[in-house]
């Protein structure tokens, strides 16, 4: 196991490394080379220079960036005199985490579960209405659902808070929104998986012992089939995540997602790729993590690593 | 019967039926390709059809579409703004007075276009970079492989966002940035078939003849994949339409007087509390248009998996 983990952080590290020396050599290709137009303030460039040492020579700078993100510090906006990409991500990011973990926990219960159902029902009823579900749930982006729920449930039957973010309510038609897409990918994975458990030798063991179908279902089948789900978490938290710019726009919700369209709409570059710094690094410690929970759980996966 | 001994069965009861060489070559039924019997088996899913007839349908009215209305997609109206759909303009108008007819088509040109063009190149460099990879193996394969590996780990979006930043709005930025996201998934796939090929009996037979590499890996080792690859393809063509709707959506993608699907949204969604059309149009567009692309997917799959057959 301290293999295994050990692997996957040196893994990590290096993705890391590289999205970040990326970001580095992208900085210096910017269109109109932005640090140098008219419209910056003095302050604004001493910010910069600061932050870049753009006087220094290229490998100076380097080791100066890197060094500033150890530090945690993720640069200084192009437009705004005294705003950090740091103090807007304090700022807005509860807001998109709390919106994030609720669409990944919701989409993960709505679509393993939809996901058993169906296999359970293979065709039947219940598998084509649910693989159906599914299949407009991957087809119709959240930007389309989003307005939709607002115009039905707000806007005619006057249900639900139509905007903004100040209670259980408001938060009702956003999570759908962003989860819809993963609750689709989800349960076609967790049919698939059923699926496959079935034919699993340690299934007819079980029905050869005489266990009931409910405990076959129940202890055997649902348990293995959910492994393979979990490694999507990591992929799926990336795309709830990349999903809340166009959420939080639609439903007015004052999180991080709104910063980086403002921040692309004032072309505010270095805003946005400090905050695109900190939604890829964010994103592989959460792979990260969800690696360690499969190898957790799943013995097999440790040893096929080494 | 069983109880009938030898000597009761006399040889007069047998008649020698002969062998007819003709015959025996003789094909009962006329022979198809691997494709053929694909395409057989595609015609009878009718719903893979359906998302099959709707692509070229769609396909037929971006190329014909704008000029099926006097009004150009890029004139503005200041007297006839926000118009509801009516028989002279048959999506309404926008905010600034410019036909929704015109503009929808015309960006159908560009969504779907965006979608295909990526989706393809994505395709022929994940073709490449997995073939080379998975057929030479050994030290290219471990450099090639852990390269894709660590790209792989940085989230798709993010990629795509950060080239969107840096080269600028447009069509071709954004065919760049997707494609620079994109082939990665492609490339691990066509390497893994790859992996599972080469040692088949076909490829030493096409060895022992004095094949090159490039022959081996283009004529032989491709085309056996190719079924998969075409899914694989055909999946990747709604997500590459997602994504340039996604950027438009963002203020990411195609800039005015221009237009997308994703950018009609963008706008659409802003006005849509009074003007739900405007809205709604180009959001049943991008929905149907993708629902088709992965219903045709799931069909393409189901009649190219040689392991469904019986």
């Amino acid at each position: 196991m301290g293999r295994y983990i050990l692997n996957r952080l040196v893994v990590s590290l290096i993705t890391a490394w590289v999205l970040v020396t990326i970001v580095f050599f992208l900085v210096r290709l910017l269109p109109g080379d932005p640090f140098t137009s008219e419209k910056i303030t003095p302050e604004i460039k001493q910010n910069m220079m600061r932050y870049y040492g753009f006087d220094k020579p290229l490998h100076i700078q380097y080791i100066r960036y890197i060094s500033n993100l150890l530090k945690g510090d993720l640069g200084y906006s192009l437009r705004y005199q005294n705003r950090t990409v740091n103090e807007v991500i304090r700022q807005a990011f509860p807001y998109s985490a709390d919106l994030g973990i609720r669409a990944v926990i919701f989409a993960s219960i709505v679509g393993i579960t939809l996901g058993i159902i169906a296999a359970l029902n293979r065709n039947k009823s219940l598998d084509y209405i649910s693989m159906f579900i599914a299949i407009v749930g991957i087809s119709v982006p959240s930007f389309v659902i989003g307005p939709l729920l607002q115009y039905v449930f707000s806007i005619k039957l006057k249900l639900l808070p139509v905007a903004q973010w100040k209670g259980f309510a408001y938060t009702i038609m956003p999570t759908f929104a962003l989860s819809l897409g993963s609750i689709a990918l989800m349960a076609r994975l967790m049919r698939a998986s059923m699926l496959d458990v079935v034919n699993q030798d340690y299934i007819k063991t079980a029905k050869s012992k005489g266990l009931s179908p409910t405990q076959i279902v129940w202890k055997h089948q649902i348990r293995n089939a959910i492994l393979p789900v979990v490694t999507v978490l990591g992929p799926v938290t990336a795309t709830l995540l990349t999903g809340t710019f166009v959420v939080e726009q639609i439903f007015a919700i004052p999180g991080l997602g709104k910063f980086y369209i403002i921040g692309i709409q004032n072309l505010d570059y270095s805003m946005v790729l400090g905050m695109t710094v900190f939604y890829g690094l964010f994103l592989i410690a959460a792979n990260f993590i969800v690696d360690i929970i499969y190898g957790i759980i799943d013995p097999r996966i440790r040893i096929a690593g080494k | 019967m069983m109880q009938n001994n030898a000597g009761e069965i006399s040889q007069e009861l047998f008649t020698h039926v002969g062998k007819n060489i003709e015959q025996m070559e003789a094909i009962a039924r006329p022979s198809i390709t691997y494709w053929q019997d694909a395409w057989r088996r595609l015609k009878q899913n009718k719903v893979a059809m359906m998302g099959l007839i709707i692509i070229i349908l769609y396909t037929f009215m971006a190329i014909v579409g704008p000029y099926m209305t006097p009004y150009d997609y890029r004139t503005t109206n200041p007297s006839e703004i926000n118009q509801p759909p009516s028989a002279k303009h048959w999506f309404g108008t926008d905010t600034l007075g410019r036909d929704l007819w015109a503009r929808t088509w015309m960006g159908a040109r560009v969504s779907l276009m965006i979608g295909f063009v990526a989706a393809f190149l994505n395709a022929v460099i994940g073709v490449l970079v997995g073939g080379i990879s998975g057929y030479f193996g050994g030290k290219v394969d471990m450099v090639i492989m852990r390269v894709v590996d660590i790209l792989y780990a940085i989230p798709y979006m993010i990629i795509v966002i950060l080239m969107m930043v840096v080269l600028g709005q447009g069509i071709m930025p954004l065919i760049v940035a997707l494609v620079v996201g994109g082939w990665l998934g492609m490339a691990r796939l066509v390497r893994g078939q790859i992996l599972q090929l080469k040692e088949q009996e076909f490829v030493l037979a096409a060895k022992v003849l004095g094949a090159s590499h490039a022959r081996i890996i283009f004529r032989h080792l491709i085309p056996n994949t190719l079924g998969v690859i075409l899914v694989n393809l055909t999946m990747s063509v709604p997500g590459a339409i997602f994504s340039e709707a996604f950027l438009s959506f963002i203020g990411l993608g195609v800039v005015p007087p221009q237009s997308s699907w994703g950018q009609l949204a963008a706008y659409g969604a802003q006005s849509f509390r009074v003007y739900p059309y405007q809205l709604f149009i180009p959001a049943f567009f991008i929905s149907t248009t993708m629902l088709s692309l992965n219903l045709l997917g799931d069909g393409l799959r189901d009649a190219l998996d040689p392991r469904l057959r019986s």
